[in-house]
């Protein structure tokens, strides 16, 4: 039918879309977040953002028991937050096939860990799928559906950033209308009382016997023979490290793995004899390596390669070097991988850091600006306010994952309380995230009788990752209107009696507001609210820059303290001397006006004022 | 050809890199290569280091361009050009556009832009075409059409016919900018034929 030119994600979206797919549902998160982004083009499937990614796997196991096929996609540590459903959905099994994507991310690029989620797809006894590049992910995720039904189980579809984020040539095809089969009244499947579970318990383990004699025989798995002296070395890989080893030592044998979990044993075994020496090849954990140990092959894996960050093709290329001088591998000193394309001339040393910061004009930034003034303890959430630790705001004292600002707040407030340590404490957590898993720590803070201060920062979208719409916001995924969630109502139910909405770019209300709810007895919320100012420059009214009055500024510099990248300093000459003045770079600035508000001297205005 | 030739994007977040690197995609497709391309999203949008790896040939594994492989360096930013340049190939080209981003924090940090990059590079053997992208971008009348300005430049340094370019723009740039960027590229052409 022709070749599209895809991302993974992208090409994920295509390869459900063939497959039938007709329910998929996320909740957004880097590498993760294009796929709902890319199947929400598709008309036929019904798609969602998720309030979290427990609801996502949840709704997309409704309707599986509903008989229709389905996907939830979700970063690496989105997985944490959906283990609930997804453990016992493998003792259920399906009746639509279902397929999750965990988008993995080796480096961090954009994340909190690098767990490696490889080894919840063993822990829960389920299949798992591991494509190279974007024809692969397309290819896999319909095999996945496939696979999914003929066993009846989850399946994981694991992806890396690079596979995620990188763009390749994918050969498409039509769409397979799949039938909604209709909800499958099974009692003895889908309710997991004891009684059931046990004997679900048994299947499953069987289902794994079987998944391993497929894992043997499927051509997602097999053997390249390689050439030359270097087909004596067999690598045994998968996922994005394939594509690198290809580029690295491409005449090597390889065991070319897509379906990883559970391993193809005797295909190994195979594959051992027509080499020398086996070599395990894996981002991140000894996943592969220990698993094979265990079954008694002698394999060499994370004493050469290293299990921090990303397994690049120069640290790939760099560790086989070190490895042959060792001599733990048969490479001789005058191969390919000694004398390929040394580095061009040095330079590169360039000491020019550009750290992400908050935008100028972010609404984010008032909170944090005042919060400076009081210093309470401030336990931070995920997302662009993050930024607020950074200096010169520095104001954030812990964040963990998503939601754990507010409850953390309370462990914090409660062991404190009463104490000659007592400071008090303030959460502050985005739209999104307070949706996402705020709701039910603010719950625990009133039912307990905790003191504490939230700052809800509602910036009218999920900005962290690209701007998607979310519950508060009144708009679904593909931007049709729906019920907004009401914040305040919400709070009040929740049994907060304080509750206060106001415009972060009035630094005067905030820094009052504030103060007050921080001096309070009892829990408070503050709800920030201004649109994010990317939504601004792309649908929102003209900016009007402001200038700074250089005759005026006294080069005091507090104008600083708010970390807006439009505002530097520049020298000037004031009657034979050079004087420090501060300067608005006007193409960055987008007129929120605070530091106007703070400049003791009035010498910042609207431009033309 | 089975070497992969390989063309590394670098610059700032917002300057319009991955459109470019898109282009460059489509017209080696347009060619009937293998291609791959690889950039890490995420926080680019905040004026942050950006970098776009394009590579084809008849087959490509590696989405990455390793060190010292890179074909061709172009930089939309002058002082980025020096961040990458250790994956240049020796006997590379470097092309870059003379635009200046100052980092805000560099006001924190105390800390002085590099302007003489350039200068540094060429002292040590390295190939450099250096234009004002911005410039000829903005008296077109939008400077954000630097991009592929910088693309014509390129243009003239990769071996595609003039029309698989023509082609690759129309397929990937938006209808209603086209005319814009059909001028950009042709000035981009042209300087980088003045330069000989
Ligand atoms: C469990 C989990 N899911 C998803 C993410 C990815 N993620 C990080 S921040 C964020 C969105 C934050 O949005 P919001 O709270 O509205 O704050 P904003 O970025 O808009 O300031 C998301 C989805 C994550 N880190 N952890």
């Amino acid at each position: 039918m022709g070749n599209l030119f895809l991302s993974g994600n992208e090409a994920i979206a295509r390869g459900a879309w063939e497959a039938g797919v007709h329910v998929a549902t996320a909740y957004p998160g880097t590498p993760s977040t294009e796929i709902l982004e890319a199947i929400r083009h598709y008309k036929e499937i019904y798609c969602e953002w998720s309030s979290n990614e427990k609801v996502a796997v949840e709704v997309a196991q409704g309707a599986s028991m509903a008989g229709a096929r389905a996907l939830s996609a979700m970063k690496h540590v989105g997985v944490n937050v959906a283990m609930d459903p997804l453990s016992t959905f493998s003792y259920t099994g399906v009746n639509g096939g279902f397929v999750f994507v965990s988008a993995d991310e080796p480096g961090m690029h954009s994340s909190q860990n690098e767990q490696d989620n490889r080894y919840l797809a063993r822990f829960m006894l389920i299949p798992m799928l591991e494509p190279c590049d974007s024809a692969e992910a397309r290819e896999m995720t319909i095999a996945a559906f496939d696979i999914s039904e003929r066993f009846c189980t989850p399946l994981m579809l694991r992806t890396t950033t690079r596979v995620s984020h990188s763009k390749g040539i994918v050969p498409i095809g039509e769409r397979k209308e799949h039938e909604i089969k209709g909800f499958e009244h099974d009692w003895t499947k889908w309710v997991v009382i004891p009684a059931n579970a046990r004997k679900r318990r048994t299947v499953v383990l069987n289902r794994m016997k079987q998944l391993e004699e497929f894992s043997n025989e499927t051509p997602l798995n097999y053997i390249e023979q390689g050439s030359g002296p270097d087909a004596r070395i067999g690598i045994i890989t998968a996922s994005i490290a394939y594509s690198y080893a290809k580029d690295v030592i491409p005449s090597a044998s390889f065991l070319k793995l897509g379906f990883t979990n559970p391993l193809p044993f005797k295909l190994v075994e195979k594959f051992s004899k027509t080499v020398d020496q086996l070599i395990v090849l894996e981002e991140l954990e000894p996943f592969m390596e220990e698993q094979l140990l265990a079954a008694g092959f002698d394999v060499l894996g994370k004493e050469i390669f290293t299990r921090e960050g990303e397994l690049l093709p120069d640290v790939l290329r760099e560790s086989l070097r070190e490895a042959a001088r060792k001599k733990l591998v048969a490479i001789p000193s005058d191969h390919s991988i000694f004398t390929q394309d040394a580095p061009a001339t040095g330079g590169g040393a360039l000491d020019l850091p550009r750290p992400p910061t908050l935008c100028p004009g972010c609404p984010h930034r008032g909170s944090f600006y005042v919060l400076k003034k009081y210093k309470p303890i401030v336990t931070g959430d995920i997302g662009c306010y993050t930024l607020g630790v950074l200096p010169p705001l520095s104001m954030m004292d812990s964040c963990i994952c998503m939601g754990a600002s507010i409850t953390n707040a309370m462990g914090a407030n409660k062991a404190l309380k009463g104490t000659d340590k007592f400071e008090p404490v303030v959460a502050v957590i985005g739209d999104s995230t307070f949706v996402h898993s705020g709701i039910t720590g603010l719950i625990d803070v009133v039912y307990n009788k905790g003191n504490v201060t939230v700052i809800i920062m509602d910036n009218r979208t999920t900005a962290m990752t690209g701007g998607q719409q979310n519950p508060a916001m009144g708009k679904t995924i593909r931007n049709e209107p729906t019920h907004e969630l009401d914040l305040e109502a919400l709070c009040k139910s929740i049994g907060v009696k304080r509750v206060t909405t106001l415009d972060p770019y009035d630094l005067k209300n905030l820094d009052t507001v504030i103060k007050e709810e921080i001096e309070a007895n009892e829990p408070s919320v503050i709800i920030t609210r201004r649109a994010c100012i990317l939504d601004r420059l792309r649908f929102g009214p003209k900016v009007v820059p402001f200038v700074v009055d250089e005759e005026k500024c006294i080069g005091c510099k507090k104008c600083l303290g708010l970390g807006c990248p439009a505002i530097i300093t520049v020298q000037v000459e004031v009657d034979g001397k050079m004087r420090q003045k501060a300067r608005i770079e006007r193409p960055m600035c987008i007129g929120c006006s605070m530091c106007a508000q703070v400049c003791p001297v009035s010498a910042i205005h609207i431009e033309g004022e | 050809m089975n070497e992969a030739k390989n063309v590394l994007l670098v610059g700032v977040g917002g300057q319009g890199i991955l459109l470019a690197s898109e282009v460059i995609s489509q017209a080696a497709m347009n060619m009937g290569f293998d291609v791959k391309k690889s950039e890490i999203h995420g926080m680019s949008q905040r004026g942050g280091i950006v970098s776009s790896h394009v590579r084809y040939a008849e087959r490509i594994y590696s989405p990455l361009i390793m060190k010292g492989t890179a074909n061709v360096l172009l930089s939309f930013e002058k002082a980025e050009s020096e961040r990458w340049i250790e994956y240049l190939k020796p006997g590379g080209q470097v092309i870059t556009n003379t635009t200046e981003i100052v980092p805000p924090v560099l006001n924190i940090l105390g800390k002085e832009y590099p302007h003489d990059v350039l200068d540094r590079m060429k002292e040590q053997g390295t190939k450099v075409i250096a234009v004002d992208a911005t410039s000829v971008a903005k008296k077109l009348g939008n400077t954000r059409a630097m991009n592929v300005v910088l693309l014509g430049v390129l243009s003239q340094n990769l071996d595609f016919s003039e029309d698989t370019w023509l082609k690759a723009l129309k397929a990937r740039v938006p209808k209603k900018h086209i005319d814009l960027n059909l001028k950009a590229f042709a000035e981009g052409r042209a300087l980088a034929n003045g330069r000989g």
